[in-house]
């Protein structure tokens, strides 16, 4: 049986499965229904200075569905806490007190001035919780008051207040990033230079998901109008696992503790973090969406496929795809790969010659002999795997390497020598001619 | 049968059931889907390319284009669609055997034994449009032309309605008192609820430029002749007039009945319970015809309800979810039997004296041994043919009309469709293609003169 136990700066939690700090750590109801159910950590949702914020009075949410309306994409406008901070404080004290084996981070919130950061930072201390988390990430409401992804899109603010946290608090600080810059990597060197801890992301991406079309109102739609809120759920768990490789392989930043977000729904979901870099996976949509139950999946899915692959504790696992993340530039651009359908699989939906035809590479036949026949011709396939991606069927159409004989398409022989666009005769910037 | 012991003569009464039974035992077959239901099944779609749906739908409806309509929140966008191709689309929705059509070519059979539902979201989208009387389709500018069409049938009213949009005006014939032809007085009634099929009609119709002249029969009030020199065109769609016979002895004796006339009248019924039934029923013939009497025998409050057929399961003309529709509802299939002489007595039951056959090299052969059957009522369901008579001088192939690609019949100038013509599939969704070929085949030929 494989071991879960995690340890991510110091901080102890029997799996890495956190909840982040969103509504479902908003109070200890919460907290402690999601500890009984197993989740290994909570970061708390996020504490501001009194007197606290409010939330809209209507609609926080909207969403992307795909087939029966399985959520794929969440978007809120909700806020950060709007409950007084010594109830929260006295909650998390109770429920770390309560709860001593289970990770309590403390996602904070207040405005870019030292005092306020050091004046919160003490109270928490008092509370006993294992870190702080310093929410520069969410994009709407709170941005626009100069606190959020206000702070966390300019890096040299990063810095500065994640070195003040540092001076006033012996607590790991965690800082939470904003996907909504152009590269992610300078942000996080701004945090590890601030001297912080870790790095935590994605928070959520600036979105709108819908417009009502009898209002022509935004959605979610308050009294008519609508603003941007921030979008998170599977349908941004890519853009996480780009940006979460993107830090673990910078040299800047490599081996830089992080806490991954983005999407995470399955054992799956988290492993893939995991091996790009993450230490732990912080799950909010999934829980909205499924209730705190799912940790059970994530616990047994993480530790059964731990078992088949022998690997004995998370360490084992965590980086280990960081080193096959490269450029495009260093790519082998002698590796050749044809589509193939399994036609015992196939059930003749016939997509996967539509989307070759029209928009592709005209390689998939309709028919053989007259009857409906999908069959890649390898003469005209390229490999793309735009087929792959449309076949309703899973494993039915599979990416083969070709490892001998000649490339029909190209009548080019397999070259099994590794070459990259670096030396490609078509690059103007070729550096030396392949040997 | 021991509760019957003692009485002299057959047991037939009406009012077997109590009056909630009746509703409910003709009530939908297929009750509607909802919205949510409509969305779930219809997200099933793969869209596919080349849909063998389609293909195996004889009208030709796009299917995958209308099912992404529903999906997307677009009914009436997906029930113009299906119209395009199917005006009687509503009713083909409930009557088709989708299960050997459009659905026993979707790939998701392949894919894990279940189609998506195709009929049932084909009449979503058509009954979202009927009730919000979604019309679809305006009349071209009037041509002058006249086209007589006889029969008010499903052929009839698809070769109406695309005539009447072309801007010509045409005048139905109809020997029946209603429209609708097999819609009204043939499908059983459990597929077609709430007086559908004349709802149907009212829809069809209000495109205008269409007159229906009921209790005219062919033949009989006027002459083919005669509309040949009356109309530009003519279009015959007269259905199946005659009912074969089975050729034993004793099938002409009362209490052996013709299952499609006695389909007619429980369909026509004011009050199903003033409809006399058998306490026991048998059924000879293997067809949806058979299968029809037998299952609304058995609603009706029939206790024992037995088809016999001479042939084995595979051979029914009924399809498999026809026969197992049968079962469920609790009537027996005798496979491999046919009826040697068929005994009636004045006032006792009627006696069959059945035989035993069996396959041999593909050829049906008595066993010689025989079983005596005994039955209150008998209905004879073995297949209805084309009475010549109304159409003189039209050439016949196998017994029923001969007609091209375009269903132009041997006589220029009329057209012919349906189950009348040979080479059909004796299915209503067949006959509205037959119809709408015609249709733009008279079109193209008046667009000509």
């Amino acid at each position: 049986m494989a071991d879960l136990r995690t340890e991510f700066l110091g901080i102890k939690s029997p799996n890495p499965f956190w909840l982040a700090s969103a509504p479902p750590t908003d109070k200890e109801y919460n907290v402690v229904r999601a500890f009984k159910a197993g989740w290994g950590g909570v970061v708390w949702k996020t504490l501001g200075e009194d007197p606290a914020v409010v939330n809209v009075n209507g609609p926080r949410y909207g969403a992307i569905w795909g087939a029966d309306r399985r959520l794929l994409g969440f978007n809120n406008i909700e806020l950060i806490t709007d409950r007084p901070l010594d109830v929260n404080l006295r909650e998390i004290k109770k429920v770390k007190r309560e709860w001593p084996d289970r990770a309590v981070v403390v996602s904070l919130m207040v405005p870019c001035e030292e005092r306020n950061w050091a004046a919160i930072l003490s109270r928490v201390e008092e509370t006993d919780a294992d870190g702080v988390e310093l929410n520069f990430g969410c994009p709407h409401g709170m941005s626009e008051r100069g606190m959020g992804s206000a702070v966390g899109q300019v890096p040299e603010y990063i810095e500065m207040v994640a070195r003040w946290c540092k001076a006033h608090t012996r607590m790991p600080v965690i800082v939470k990033l904003t996907p909504n810059i152009t590269d992610i990597r300078h942000p996080a060197r701004a945090a590890k230079d601030g001297g912080a801890d870790a790095v935590s992301l994605i928070n959520t991406i600036n979105s709108i998901v819908s417009v009502d079309l009898d209002t022509m109102s935004p959605v979610p739609s308050i009294d008519g109008k609508g603003t941007h809120g921030g979008y998170c759920g599977p349908a941004v768990k890519p853009i996480a696992l780009s940006m979460v490789s993107e830090i673990a392989r910078d040299k800047a930043t490599r081996g830089f503790p992080i806490s991954a977000i983005g999407g995470v729904t399955t054992w799956r979901d988290a492993v893939e973090f995991m091996t790009l870099g993450a230490t732990t996976v912080q799950v909010c949509t999934a829980a909205m969406t499924y209730g705190f139950a799912i940790v059970k999946e994530l616990i047994s899915g993480m530790s059964n496929w731990m078992d088949e692959k022998g690997y004995r504790s998370i360490d084992d696992f965590v980086g280990a795809a960081v080193p096959n993340v490269t450029d495009w530039q260093f790519l082998n651009l002698n590796y050749i790969a044809k589509a193939h359908i399994n036609q015992d699989l196939c059930i003749k939906c016939g997509r996967c010659h539509i989307v070759c035809e029209d928009t592709s590479h005209q390689a998939i036949t309709a028919k053989k002999n007259g009857n409906r026949h999908f069959e890649v011709i390898d003469a005209e396939c390229v490999g793309c795997n735009l087929c792959v991606s449309v076949c309703p069927v899973a494993n039915c159409i599979t990416m083969v390497e070709m490892t001998s004989g000649t490339d029909p398409r190209t009548g080019r022989k397999i070259d099994r020598h590794y070459a990259n666009w670096t030396t490609h005769p078509n690059n103007p910037n070729a550096v030396k001619a392949a040997e | 049968m021991p509760a019957a012991q003692g009485r002299p003569g057959p047991d037939i009464a009406s009012g077997r059931l109590a009056a909630d039974d009746y509703a409910r035992n003709f009530a939908d077959l297929h009750p509607p889907l909802d919205a949510h239901e409509a969305l779930v099944e219809s997200d099933r779609c793969y869209f596919c390319y080349d849909a063998p749906c389609m293909n195996a739908c004889p009208t030709g409806i796009d299917i995958p284009l209308f099912i992404r309509e529903i999906n997307t929140g677009n009914p009436l966008g997906a029930a113009k669609t299906i119209f395009d191709e199917n005006i009687l689309g509503g009713m083909c929705a409930r009557v088709c055997p989708t299960e050997t059509l459009c659905e026993e070519a979707c790939v998701r059979n392949e894919a894990e034994g279940e189609p998506v539902k195709i009929g049932l979201l084909q009449r979503h989208a058509t009954d979202k449009a009927m009730v919000a009387n979604a019309q679809f389709y305006k009349r071209a500018a009037p041509t002058g032309k006249r086209i007589a069409v006889v029969g008010a049938g499903p052929a009839g009213l698809a070769c109406a309605h695309r005539l009447a949009v072309y801007g010509h005006d045409v005048v139905i014939f109809d020997a029946k008192p209603k429209p609708g032809g097999l819609n009204e007085y043939g499908i059983a009634a459990y597929k077609t609820v709430a007086d559908f099929a004349q709802a149907e009609i009212d829809y069809i119709l209000s495109i205008g430029g269409i007159a229906i002249e009921n209790g005219k029969r062919l033949g009989q009030d006027f002459q083919l002749a005669d509309l040949r020199r009356q109309f530009d065109a003519v279009f015959i769609g007269i259905g199946l007039a005659g009912v074969n016979q089975l050729h034993e002895s004793g099938e002409e004796s009362p209490g052996v009945e013709d299952a499609v006339e006695f389909i007619a009248e429980l369909r026509q019924a004011d009050d199903l319970a003033n409809l006399k039934i058998g306490r026991r029923v048998a059924v000879i013939g293997g067809g949806m015809t058979a299968i029809d009497v037998a299952v609304q025998s058995k609603l009706l409050g029939a206790e024992d309800v037995t088809i016999l057929y001479r042939r084995g399961k595979e051979e029914m003309k009924a399809s498999e979810f026809e026969q197992d529709l049968a079962q469920t509802k609790g009537v027996t299939i005798k496979h491999w039997v046919r009826p040697r002489k068929i005994a009636v007595k004045e006032g006792s039951p009627v006696r069959i004296e059945c035989e035993y056959t069996r396959d041999e090299g593909g050829r049906l052969k008595a066993t010689g041994e025989t079983f005596e059957f005994e039955a209150d009522m008998v209905f004879k369901a073995i297949g209805q043919k084309f009475e010549p008579g109304p159409v003189p001088g039209l050439e016949l192939v196998g017994g029923r009309l001969k007609v091209d690609n375009e269903r132009r019949t041997s006589l220029p100038g009329v057209w012919a469709g349906g189950d009348c013509v040979h080479g059909g599939q004796d299915l209503t969704v067949a006959a509205v293609e037959d119809g709408k070929r015609a249709a733009e085949s008279i079109n193209r030929a008046l667009s000509r003169q």
